[in-house]
């Protein structure tokens, strides 16, 4: 263990630190440094603060008219403290001294643990040199260059006007977008600390037509991090043509017939196939709760040969994008599976000790209100040999998936995930659009499946919900094949 | 959080050093703990105490803006203050949302007691027992991989320029247990119960044991079901989760917004079968978490949405009340939009039927147990659903459990197509409703 200078725990109310709830610094040091010394000298095994400053805004235009502006800030801390195979979580939004301590003390309260009694001696937990990831890439001014309020709205009118002159049979038409920055600071008995500095963006439109019974709603999102320039820079007019185009198509659609099918799902969102139905499976989350079936498969082939996947802390400025993870760790580049073998699971810290897989950074949370737990990032599929003809001549009768919706995958490997915008494929050709797809099936047999993948990989954002909140991700994938899967219908 | 009438006179001083004359202010602090355990073994305890308010201000030129922020101390209020006189000028300048003409109304019986707190190695000792339970239950149940058992306490409140204030409290104890077979050479199966009271005391917690492994035992044998369109009857949870994802239905800002599935001139008409009622009821004594406020401040109280299957209201903010001439409902959330949401279902019988129907007589029905998905497979703006469903198929009372199967429909359609309610209310999470059986929905299975 690193131990600093000692301290007597009589002289700890007499601190006065002065670290500020202004800026995560290097002020920081003594006061965390001191309270991980104070975990410790509880009989705590390891000790672990998280403390966030969170600047949000959200804007909303309907039709012509800005009906919605909403910022919102929060700072919290949360400290998770080990012992045995047990560990506490506790939140807190007091960032003063003592309110961490309280935090602090109620965690290893929990755990049967107590402060060390006066004139103990406490060990001050030495930290390493100050990571600062909040200094690389411009991030301390990333704030102040983001949109105005009146850009936004701007910016949003705009892209509500392009709905109405490029769409038919409107009912209402919405632009949106949200820009959340954070600040987070890390700091853990095993000397981590480290800072960083995230901003995530994302604009969309949602579109509903409607025509006598017929009625159908599309919508379309872009995100980014990294970028402050990201609204300004959002192309609103191909994202309009391409929203109301998908929406001319499927007012009309005919519902899908239920059955078995082979089907071609687009690149994009498609991606949300191989993040439900095995991504979620490949953390470590799910092998401590024993709810993946490739708890033990490592080295195995567990997907067709033609599928390579990746999970990945920096896509460039896509939307799952992190410099460094919820725990203070470097995010990896991280080979899922090759050629259908599985190679890596994506563990976080009490993954990786619960399980024995190494650390991927890939522990994340939606705030401090959660402790960290093994998430994906960004998420594909690898792009493969063959050509999106090659797909479709395959298939003599079966659907096209252009445009997925949402999904989820349960605690047996069963998924299931909706469809937005189908057609028909008759002998190798796409033919009419049909709506209300669910596809469903086991994430074991899917994957074996999954034969062709073509070479156009794109990325899409998306929100993932899990045991440590709602976080953005990535999902992606190039045009794949999959040989058949039940597609429920009417 | 600070006391809320040191809350009321900071941000009374705040506004008035920034020049703000109106505001209001919607707050909450939540204090809870709750444990998992996992084989025996406590895995992970939290425990947090937050706050957070949201302020509303309007300008001199009456429009209005917001902030939400963690930060109740002067100084997070003043920002808040601040950042919402700036966002104000930004606000609409039709139909502005108000005060509620009802914040300052008397409330009857405004506050519940709060429980005191059970000590966390309580907890711990009360959720490692259910787990035994129900791991001893059956050999084919080998692990309880999502459970937990919490407690909270809730303070909330409202105040505004106008010198309304009100709040209130109450706790909240639940536990849930979801369980998961193996066996060889069958799939895994997997089913869950849950269930909620003010304290840990009154925790029906060997009901919830009884439940998770009754539901995950009838699983384990499973067969594929053939598509095709069958009767279908919805578990009174089903039938909510699909009620709550289409509740556009009754939603005033929606309807004006042309997001829902109603229009503004259909009230009186008949959207459902004569069989169904259904009452949004913030005061049901079944609800255990009731709020006898909402986020304007508006008294909450019993809607009655469908009588015999006519739409006879909807839910409103004091905004949408005072566009479509109607009285505010309690129903609604404040922000930069004001958002409407019920609070409680109580769904029931309207009349009674000359056919009895039962799962004990009658042949190849779909008992759905439990919707899945509804985020990615009901398109409420379309009206038409497709989801993954947990249920069985029931032949003259014998349930086989279905292996992954979906359900899809259009759901006005599905309402008209009620045949009959049950009479035995159970409580859900949601609201209080009996098994609803519905004509003929398409399944989609082998």
């Amino acid at each position: 263990m690193l131990i600093n200078t000692l301290l007597i725990s009589s002289q700890i109310p007499n601190l006065n630190y002065s670290s500020t709830t202004e800026r995560f610094d290097q002020t920081w040091e003594a006061p965390l440094a001191t309270l991980l010394g104070l975990g410790r000298a509880a009989g705590a095994d390891f000790v672990e603060f998280f403390l966030e400053r969170r600047n949000y805004i959200s804007c909303l235009a309907e039709e012509d008219i800005i009906t919605s502006i909403s910022p919102s800030f929060s700072t919290g801390a949360g400290v998770r403290v080990f012992h045995g195979k047990a560990d506490c979580y506790v939140s807190t939004n007091n960032l003063t001294f003592a309110g961490l301590k309280a935090a602090l003390e109620k965690a290893l309260s929990i755990l049967g643990l107590q402060l060390p009694i006066a004139n103990a001696f406490i060990p001050e937990i030495y930290l390493e040199l100050f990571r600062d990831y909040g200094n690389k890439r411009g991030k301390d001014s990333w704030l102040p260059l983001c949109t105005t309020i009146r850009e936004m709205g701007e910016i949003l009118l705009e892209g509500t006007a392009q709905l109405h002159k490029k769409a038919t049979h409107i009912q209402s038409r919405r632009a949106s977008y949200f820009r959340d920055w954070q600040e987070v600071l890390v700091a853990a008995s095993d000397g981590t600390f480290a800072r960083d500095i995230r901003l995530t963006q994302s604009a969309g439109f949602s579109l509903l037509c409607a025509d006598g019974s017929h009625r159908t709603s599309i919508s379309e999102r872009a995100g980014n991090t990294s970028d402050p320039n990201f609204l300004k820079s959002w192309d609103y007019e191909q994202s309009a043509d391409q929203i109301a185009e998908s929406a001319g198509k499927m007012l009309y659609a005919d519902y899908v017939e239920s059955g078995n099918y082979p089907i071609v799902m687009a690149n994009h969102f498609g991606g949300v196939i191989f993040h439900e139905a095995c991504g979620h499976l490949l953390e470590t989350t799910q092998i401590e709760r024993k709810t993946t079936p490739f708890a033990d498969k490592k080295g195995e082939k567990i997907a067709h040969e033609s599928l390579t996947a990746w999970d990945e802390g920096r896509s460039d400025n896509a939307f799952g994008t992190i410099d460094m993870d919820d725990e203070g760790m470097p995010a990896q580049r991280t080979l899922l599976i090759e050629k259908g073998v599985l190679k890596n699971f994506l563990a976080d810290r009490t993954g990786s000790m619960r399980t024995g897989h190494p650390r991927t950074g890939s522990g994340r949370r939606q705030n401090y209100t959660f402790a960290a737990a093994s998430r994906m990032r960004n998420t594909y599929i690898a792009p493969g040999a063959y050509t999106n003809e090659d797909l479709f001549a395959s298939i003599d009768k079966g659907i096209y998936c252009k445009k997925m919706g949402g999904g989820s995958v349960g605690a047996t490997g069963q998924f299931n995930f909706s469809v937005d915008e189908a057609y028909l494929i008759e002998n190798g050709k796409v033919t009419k659009p049909l709506k209300g797809a669910t596809l469903i099936g086991e994430a074991k047999e899917i994957m074996n499946k999954i034969s062709l993948c073509s070479q156009d990989l794109e990325l899409a954002p998306g929100f993932c919900g899990s045991v440590s909140g709602s976080i953005y991700t990535t999902v992606g994938q190039p045009h794949i094949k999959v040989d058949s899967i039940t597609v429920g219908g009417r | 959080m600070s006391n809320i009438q040191q809350v009321a006179k900071n941000a009374q001083e705040t506004a008035k050093k920034l020049g703000i004359e109106k505001f209001d202010i919607y707050g909450s602090t939540v204090d809870d703990t709750s444990v998992q355990v996992d084989q025996g073994e406590p895995k992970q305890v939290k425990a947090s105490n937050r706050s957070g308010v949201t302020v509303r201000v309007w300008n001199e030129e009456n429009t209005m803006g917001v902030t939400s922020t963690t930060d109740v101390d002067p100084k997070g209020l003043e920002l808040a203050l601040q950042t919402a006189y700036e966002a104000s000028f930004f606000g609409v300048k039709e139909n502005v949302p108000d005060f509620s003409p009802e914040a300052t109304l008397p409330i009857e019986s405004t506050s519940k007691d709060k429980f005191a707190q059970a000590p966390v190695s309580e907890l711990i000792d009360k959720l490692l027992l259910a787990e035994k339970e129900l791991l001893d239950s059956h050999p084919a149940i080998n692990g309880v991989p999502y459970n937990g058992l919490s407690q909270r306490d809730i303070e909330r409140f409202y105040l505004n320029s106008n010198g309304a204030l009100r709040k209130e409290s109450h706790s909240l104890a639940s536990i849930y247990l979801y369980s998961k077979t193996e066996q060889e050479g069958k799939k895994p199966r997997s089913a869950g119960a849950y269930r909620v009271k003010e304290n840990l005391g009154n925790l029906d917690i060997a009901g919830c044991i009884k439940e998770a492994a009754d539901k995950t035992i009838s699983h384990l044998d499973y067969q594929k079901v053939k598509t095709g369109r069958y009767e279908v009857v919805f578990s009174p949870e089903a039938f909510l989760s699909l009620l709550g994802a289409f509740s556009n239905l009754f939603n005033a800002q929606n309807i004006l917004d042309n997001q829902s599935l109603s229009q503004v001139d259909d009230l009186g008409k008949q959207i459902a079968s004569p069989l169904l009622s259904v009452y949004d009821d913030a005061l049901h004594p079944a609800n255990v978490g009731a709020e006898t406020f909402d986020g304007e401040g508006t008294p909450t109280r019993q809607i009655k949405l469908i009588e015999k299957g006519i739409l006879t209201s909807f839910l409103h903010s004091a905004g949408t009340a005072k566009r479509l001439n109607a009285q505010p409902t309690g129903n609604a959330s404040i922000g930069a939009k004001v958002t409407i949401s019920p609070n409680f279902y109580h769904v029931f019988a309207a009349n009674t039927t000359e056919k009895e129907f039962s799962l004990q007589t009658a042949e190849n029905v779909i008992l759905i147990d439990d919707l899945q998905a509804l985020h990615a497979g009901v398109k409420a703006l379309q009206g038409s659903f497709s989801l993954p469903f947990d249920g069985w198929l029931v032949n003259k009372g014998e349930k086989i459990s279905i292996d992954s199967a979906t359900v899809a429909g259009d759901f006005l359609e599905l309402l008209k197509s009620i045949v009959y309610i049950e009479k035995e209310p159970e409580l859900t999470p949601g609201g209080v409703c009996p098994r609803i059986w519905v004509g003929e929905l398409s399944i989609t299975g082998d």
